[in-house]
């Protein structure tokens, strides 16, 4: 299990999604079967064990460690698993044997819960202290490596290489350890069979319109517009009695949305966005993220945000595969669909009717009443168009609406990661607000590490340098008041209400617009200014 | 043990011999210093007369001038010298090139100040050499059971293995200029690595007074002259402040590793954005702390600096008696 655990460890440091590529492809090529695979497993969440309470290894550690030892150094080190993995004392007779991770995990799969006690300390007594800490990670179930499980379908893509849709495309009738799967990779075997039912397909994804080029280049009777919902995009299988919902990375979501899984009463693949509604009505998104913050969720949880899925395409209809039929055919076949299949919680994503883009431009910049006011902005799809998967560049567009802009003033600015690391490339941002005494003073609404150019990160990092008042760490405090500051013109999606922020704001995807090297710093926006745009209408 | 405390006294200056008249790794100026090692907290400059090893007054030189004291007396391991009936002996301690436990015998008493040491090889300094006591004055920079280094060559082996992986990026190592620089450099050279390793210019004087001592250190390059591509693949010897400094811009898409003792906890690693934290320290862990207060059994053991309340703890239970003297001003060092 050695390099395993020496991979969560680079992993767990690394913060640059290439460098995490590089790590997992060259393990995934040095490390032999089975090991691999439940690595694999172990990192697409796969291996679900939650075995280890918090209270079990504390159990642990107390019986081998003074207790007063143990405080000290956990006060230290402020982590239950890491301080019993660094302070765990061996016993002098510990065989020197390191367990692979296959035994660790077959053991666990036939241990009953009493078990659990002895096997762990046995294995904490054969590890080392990286060992012991990826074994603490394994059975307390969750890695928190900056893994995801798409990340590491794509670092196995790499192995040979291949389209890591072709990956998502079988990977529902694979299993841990995966040999098949790997014995393709490197070219031993046939391609593994994806004929299993209640897979999941690649998704069709789209460019992001580029309004000079764009509707020059093409024109309006091509194309059909929808709405783009501010949902997530999913994937609703019921094939053969297998029902699945995937997100669009092919994650099975299933087990928080019962709801949703138990009204799929059809047999065929429906790609649409999964929204919460209540009375016909498309909710907040935070509505949504209340169901997506739990893994299960309970009866009043479901019952309070209902949710549902409004249907973008069928790319399967009984055991027709309609993927290389136009849109306009299979726009058809999916409104029959939905007609047919009488499920409140399955409705229909209306067309937008346009006569040319200028009109379309119009429904963009003022959407009608209802639900329209919550999307996103609208998306285009060519008639034409077969269910290509990835992102062609031509058939599908996304056109956002324009973002919300707001004029704040740089407070703090934090260090970056990897090639930005000598640089401060994280800001936090504050809007004036008035405080206790009186007095306006600056609250912090946001924090944004991307919209501007090096040349840019260049000058912004000159001036916080030579602009420090206060050093906490990889933070500085920048000097920010009335008479001076830097206005960062910040844009974002969206804004909502959050009791973690002392604002009570929040604001999605922000990003710095322009640098506002021009604007006193009095002249930035009031918190109340993002207050009046929580209570209208579309951002809300 | 109240002869101990008549011959050492925790001063304001430092730790104070009273019969001897000195004060050993004084904070501030004083008359007579007697000094374990070289690093900057230990060794300052401006003490009238000066007496430690040949190498570490060697290194006071490098670091601050010829005139750095008003006067130094050179000792060999072993050779003892007298101070007002005090005599005084420095032999290894096994932390950097020239670091030296300072041995007070006086009355029939032996007293050891171990200054900063280690347990383990390491090739560009003499070993630490056990002194039986009846009071040994330690070090507590680790004194915590989470600090147990790992093994040094296997931890030199991840940062070859990452040099392998990540070809294109500079490996910008953080590492203490005195000491740690030369050993990371040392055990690069026994692990095989025989291509130029590039250095910040904060290290070449050490690197060179290393080198005269009998250190080999192999090819070496500074780190200002090659063109920028240049550096893809290099092993860079820095400071551990210039990882984050702008000095770093001139590497491609560098690969900050720094080699310390305080890498063990991943939130020191993560503060300081370390990409590869390599656990490797010039101090004693917890592990060999314990250990050398087992070996050595004295009457009391002292503790000077660092984390202190473990090994107090440690101690009862082991039946070991032993105070903190809370010496203040020997700083978290950043390299330890």
């Amino acid at each position: 299990m050695r390099a395993f655990s020496r991979l969560l460890d680079r992993l767990a440091f690394t913060p640059s999604r290439n460098g995490k590529l590089t790590l997992m492809r060259d393990y995934f090529r040095e490390t032999p079967d089975p090991e691999r695979g439940w690595a694999l497993a172990s990192l697409t969440g796969a291996l679900g064990f939650d075995v280890a309470k918090p209270s079990v290894i504390r159990k642990a550690i107390e019986s081998r460690m003074d207790a007063q030892l143990f405080a000290l150094s956990y006060d230290y080190v402020g982590d239950l698993a890491e301080t019993v993995a660094l302070a765990w004392p061996k016993r002098a007779d510990a065989g020197a044997v390191e367990p692979e991770l296959s035994e660790v995990v077959d053991a666990l799969q036939s241990a009953l819960r009493h078990d659990v006690q002895g096997l762990l300390e046995s294995w904490l007594d054969a590890f080392d202290a990286d060992g012991r800490w990826a074994l603490l990670k394994l059975l307390t179930g969750g890695l928190r490596v900056g893994v995801s499980a798409r990340l590491a379908k794509q670092a196995l893509a790499a192995l040979r290489p291949v389209d890591v849709g072709e990956i998502e495309e079988l990977w529902h009738g694979q299993h841990p350890p995966y040999e098949d799967l790997f014995a393709w990779l490197e070219g031993r075997s046939e391609k593994p069979s994806r004929a299993a039912p209640g897979r999941f397909r690649p998704v069709m994804l789209a460019q992001a319109l580029d309004e000079v080029v764009d509707l020059e280049k093409y024109s309006a009777g091509d194309y059909a517009a929808e709405w783009k919902w501010d949902g997530i995009r999913v994937q609703a299988v019921s094939e053969q009695g297998v029902k699945r919902l995937f997100s669009r990375t092919g994650d099975d979501i299933g087990r928080a949305f019962p709801d949703v899984i138990s009204s799929l009463a059809f047999e065929g693949v429906i790609d649409g966005e999964l929204l919460v509604v209540r009375d016909g009505t498309v909710a907040l998104f935070s509505d949504l993220q209340q169901r997506l913050n739990r893994k299960s969720p309970d009866a009043k949880t479901i019952a309070g945000f209902p949710a549902g899925i409004r249907a973008y395409d069928l790319l399967l209809d009984g055991d027709t595969d309609l993927r290389t039929l136009p849109f306009r055919e299979r726009r058809a076949r999916l409104e029959k669909f939905v007609a047919q299949a009488r499920n409140p919680r399955l409705d229909l994503s209306p067309l937008v009717a346009f006569d040319n883009w200028t009109a379309l431009a119009a429904l963009r910049a003022a959407p009608p009443l209802g639900d329209a006011q919550r999307a996103e902005g609208l998306m285009l799809k060519r008639w034409d168009a077969i269910y290509e998967a990835g992102r062609p560049k031509g058939p599908w567009f996304k056109w956002k609406r324009d973002p919300r802009l707001v004029d704040a003033v740089l407070m703090y600015a934090q260090r970056g990661h990897g090639k930005r690391s000598s640089y401060y490339s994280d800001f936090t941002f504050g809007v004036w607000r008035e405080d206790g005494n009186g007095e306006r003073a600056l609250t912090p609404v946001g924090k944004a590490y991307f919209g501007f150019t090096d040349e840019e990160l260049k000058e912004l990092d000159r001036f916080v340098r030579n602009n420090t008042t206060e050093r906490f760490g990889p933070v500085r405090a920048v000097r920010a008041n009335r008479d001076f500051g830097l206005v960062l013109e910040i844009a974002f999606e969206g804004l909502q209400r959050s009791a973690r922020h002392k604002s009570g704001v929040a604001m999605r995807f922000p990003r710095i617009n322009r640098i506002r090297w021009d604007k006193p710093s009095r002249e930035a926006d009031e918190l109340a200014t993002l207050e009046r745009m929580l209570v209208e209408g579309r951002t809300e | 043990m109240a002869i101990a405390k008549e011959l050492l006294r925790p001063s304001p200056a430092g730790l104070c011999c009273v019969p001897g008249d000195f004060i050993i790794d004084p904070v501030r100026p004083v008359a007579r210093a007697v000094i374990t090692h070289g690093h900057g907290d230990h060794a300052r400059a401006g003490h009238g007369a000066v007496l430690a090893t040949r190498e570490t007054l060697a290194i006071m030189e490098a670091r601050y001038g010829e005139g750095f004291a008003g006067a130094a007396q050179p000792v060999r391991y072993g050779e003892t010298t007298s101070h007002n009936g005090v005599e005084v002996t420095l032999v290894p301690a096994g932390h950097v090139l020239g670091s030296a436990q300072i041995v007070l015998r006086w009355k029939g008493l032996t007293a050891v100040v171990s200054g900063d040491y280690k347990r383990r090889r390491d090739p560009t300094c003499a070993p630490f050499e056990p002194v039986p006591c009846d009071v040994f004055v330690s070090e507590a920079t680790f004194g915590l059971p989470v600090f147990c280094h790992p093994d040094d060559a296997a931890e030199i082996a991840k940062l070859l293995k990452s040099v392998d992986q990540f070809p294109e990026r500079a490996h910008l190592v953080g590492a203490y200029a005195l000491g740690k620089a030369q050993r990371i450099i040392c055990l690069l050279r026994e692990a095989g690595y025989d291509r130029p390793i590039f250095v910040h210019g904060a290290l070449v004087a050490l690197n060179a007074l290393y080198e005269a001592h009998g250190v080999a250190l192999g090819p070496l390059a500074p780190a200002t002259t090659e063109a920028r591509e240049g550096f893809g693949g290099a092993i860079v010897l820095a400071p551990p402040d210039s990882l984050a400094d702008r000095w770093s811009r001139r590497f491609p898409d560098p690969l900050p590793v720094f080699a310390s003792g305080w890498m063990r906890v991943r939130a020191r690693a993560r503060q300081r954005h370390v990409e590869l934290p390599l656990v490797i320290s010039d101090h004693a862990d917890w592990n060999e702390l314990t250990r050398t207060f087992q070996e050595l059994r004295p009457e009391e053991v002292w503790l000077t600096h660092g984390e202190e309340e473990a090994l107090l703890r440690w101690a009862s239970l082991n039946d070991i008696s032993a105070r903190a003297l809370s010496l203040v001003d020997y700083g978290e060092e950043e390299g330890a």
